[in-house]
């Protein structure tokens, strides 16, 4: 049963982990931009979550507030500075995205100020149901999980079975061509943006009444959120999916099982200092032998 | 008309002159972290400093001072260019840092010579024993001692068997190590990762552990974390958590909302202690910031009050290095901890409390006093220290 319960808590780390890297994973694989303020989104979807909340007492307007502001940012965002950045090269794309990180993170502190808000939650979502018999799993973290399973459903049906898809397929392999068969391809890439912003502002949504909403929260996610990516293929949904997946599931059962199990078989003082590297490391040991076995990740963008 | 105009330049920085000859401001590098998730605490700390300052109209102890604030954004390094920065500048009095890493790197060159470093927080093992300094004071405690208050106080709630967690880097293992020397029960450790977001992972474990009481050290973002899903995981409701007050501050204890009710927190201050001093502090740090103080604030108003009198009793001298450092040792303030005074190994010693987070007279949750654990606490590591 506990090894159940340790699996969704991996399941849900993993949602979360998706949600950030699939904006992210998205952003590059079609536009070719690396976007290090992906985290400030992020942080932007969970302080007008925080704050909508507070202000309206209702928590799904948060959501909506959290979605908006996130969306709303990004435009801001793509327009004045990521556009200028779609044919310069990856160093430029760092620095200027870095920037963004700072810039947000002091706009964040003038409007809102240090100290970190509550989120206030409905009575229902600090309701536990029982998922299997004996086992009692919260509704905040199932609704982590489900929001995880849909934007991986809603952003496979639109890649594969829409218009606009098949655009953002076509964009990511030869944009000149797309843009001369008459299709306004600034007008895609920036839909492809805000559409990233808006993922990450629903991570920030759910993780609002969870995590704390602080000032720099979205770095604190954002080494995890490549490690995902480069390990699941950079540049391709399915691969976030995956990497996401693994990450995740290896990060919360390394955690899990690792220090009880060493401390059996090692004594007291020798194995709380190494399960302990060993749980920090687990992520990173992942990604050397998975770019051991398959240097471009495990489901490539074009293999 | 030029002439004229050179005269009235002249009469004017004669004017502006004079009242500096008079006394030249003390002038304080006020190295602390502002920017990053923890930068509240320096702020608190920086906005109590000054407060104690405007109380006295730009004095200190009826010295005029002058505070030249800087941001180390938690880089030791950066603490390190600031200090060399200051230092080539003239100044010889240094207090505001936050955390032990950056002091680490801050300390050789804030008490070389005739210069000052007066801790207003971290207060790491080795600078109080053997390697402690003449010229380095700690006005706020030393770092172990919340821990093994917190340890004191599982003994006195009655708990057999706890789980104790911390992030996996040097504070987090002292904090550990500081708890496991005074608690009597047995305890099973958790090492989180530094920065870690979710513990459901650990939340699972504890629960199928089932112990009395939870100790856990997560300063900052971690610990709003930590206790929001400690609360929305129902593990609230039957095994309670005993936490130094860096776990759980009153701006943590605002972000984490009802779920925090019933923590058990050990702090060296006492927010509704009824000791003149921190009554006037509180109200008047509410009155001017609109929030409520923190610890923080109280040790970096208490720092500032501990500067003032020794730089009264020597009338603004801080040359004359051994006087100061006599005045420092004498402490000769009030403190809103109450009773103060420094250790052989010029150590806070103070009385620490037990806090419960329970609604307060307005109906908000707060950090209510239950009793106090030790009074006038020594540290682990005084009797190692030379001084």
């Amino acid at each position: 049963m506990l090894l159940l319960e340790q699996l969704l808590n991996g399941l849900q780390y993993s949602a979360l982990l998706f949600l950030l890297a699939s904006g992210l994973t998205l952003i590059f694989g079609i536009m070719g931009v690396i976007n290090l303020a992906q985290g400030a989104f992020y942080m932007v979807g969970a302080f007008c979550a925080a704050y909508t909340a507070i202000a309206s007492g209702s928590f799904w307007l948060g959501g909506l507030a959290a979605l908006a502001g996130a969306a709303l940012y990004g435009l801001v965002i793509e327009t004045g500075i990521i556009r200028r950045l779609y044919n310069r090269d990856h160093l430029d794309q760092v620095l200027a995205t870095l920037a963004v990180v700072f810039f947000t993170n002091e706009l964040i502190t003038l409007l809102f100020g240090r100290s970190p808000p509550a989120m206030p939650t409905p009575d229902w979502y600090n309701v536990f149901v029982e998922v299997l018999p004996g086992l009692m799993y919260p509704v905040s973290r199932m609704l982590f999980i489900g929001a995880g399973l849909l934007v991986a459903l809603g952003m496979w049906l639109l890649i594969n079975h829409t218009r606009l898809g098949m655009l953002i397929r076509a964009g990511a392999d030869d944009h000149e061509m797309v843009g001369a068969l008459g299709v306004n391809i600034s007008r895609l890439y920036t839909l492809v943006f805000v559409f990233g912003c808006m993922l990450c502002g629903l991570a920030g949504f759910m993780a609002a009444p969870l995590l704390s909403v602080e000032i720099g929260m979205g770095e604190k996610v954002l080494i995890t959120t490549f490690v995902v990516i480069v390990v699941g293929g950079v540049g391709s949904v399915r691969g976030a999916l995956a990497g996401a997946l693994l990450i995740g599931m290896v990060d919360s059962l390394g955690r899990a099982y690792i220090p009880p199990l060493l401390d059996q078989l090692l004594p007291a003082d020798v194995s709380g200092a190494l399960s302990g590297g060993l749980v920090s490391a687990s992520a990173y040991i992942v990604m050397a032998l998975v770019l051991l076995v398959r240097p471009r990740g495990l489901l490539p963008a074009r293999a | 008309m030029k002439k004229t105009l050179n005269l009235a330049m002249l009469g004017a920085a004669l004017a502006s002159s004079l009242p500096a000859l008079a006394q030249d401001p003390v002038r304080i590098g006020f190295i602390t972290t502002l920017s990053t998730p923890a930068g509240y605490l320096g702020e608190d700390a920086r906005d109590a400093f000054r407060l104690a300052m405007d109380q006295e109209g730009g004095k200190l102890g009826g010295v005029p001072v002058e505070l030249v604030v800087e941001d180390d954004g938690l880089q030791p390094a950066k603490g390190k260019q600031i200090i060399d920065r200051m230092s080539l500048d003239g100044i010889s009095l240094y207090t505001g840092v936050m955390f032990s890493n950056v002091l680490a790197a801050v300390v050789s060159g804030a008490t070389q010579g005739d210069r000052f470093y007066i801790s207003t927080n971290a207060a790491p093992s080795n600078l109080a024993g053997a390697q402690c300094k003449p010229n380095y004071f700690a006005a706020s405690y030393q770092n172990d001692v919340p821990h093994e208050m917190a340890g004191v106080a599982a003994n006195d709630l009655g708990y057999k068997k706890m789980v104790i967690l911390a992030p996996n880097y040097q504070a987090g293992r002292d904090a550990l190590a500081g708890f496991k020397r005074t608690f009597k029960g047995e305890v099973t450790e958790i090492y989180t990762k530094l920065n870690q977001l979710d513990f459901s992972v650990e939340l699972a474990r504890i629960r199928s552990l089932n112990p009395d009481a939870v100790f856990q050290f997560h300063p900052g973002g971690g610990g709003i974390n930590f206790a929001k899903q400690y609360g929305s995981s129902g593990l609230a409701k039957s095994i309670p958590m005993v936490v130094p007050v860096f776990s759980m501050d009153e701006r943590m204890l605002a972000a984490t909302g009802n779920v925090a009710e019933g923590v058990n927190v050990v702090s060296g201050w006492n927010p509704q202690s009824d000791n003149p001093a921190n009554q006037a502090f509180v109200k008047a740090f509410t009155e001017k910031y609109n929030r409520a103080p923190t610890m923080y604030a109280a040790q970096g108003y208490d720092t500032a009050r501990l500067i003032g009198s020794a730089l009264k009793a020597t009338n603004g001298d801080i040359k004359n290095a051994e006087a100061f450092r006599r005045a420092l040792r004498d402490a000769r303030f009030d403190s809103v901890r109450g009773d103060f005074r420094f250790g052989s190994n010029q150590h806070a010693v103070i009385d620490w409390h037990l806090l419960k987070v329970q609604a307060g007279a307005d109906g908000k949750l707060t950090e209510v006093p239950v009793k106090t654990i030790a009074k006038a606490q020594v540290d682990s590591y005084a009797a190692q220290c030379a001084l």
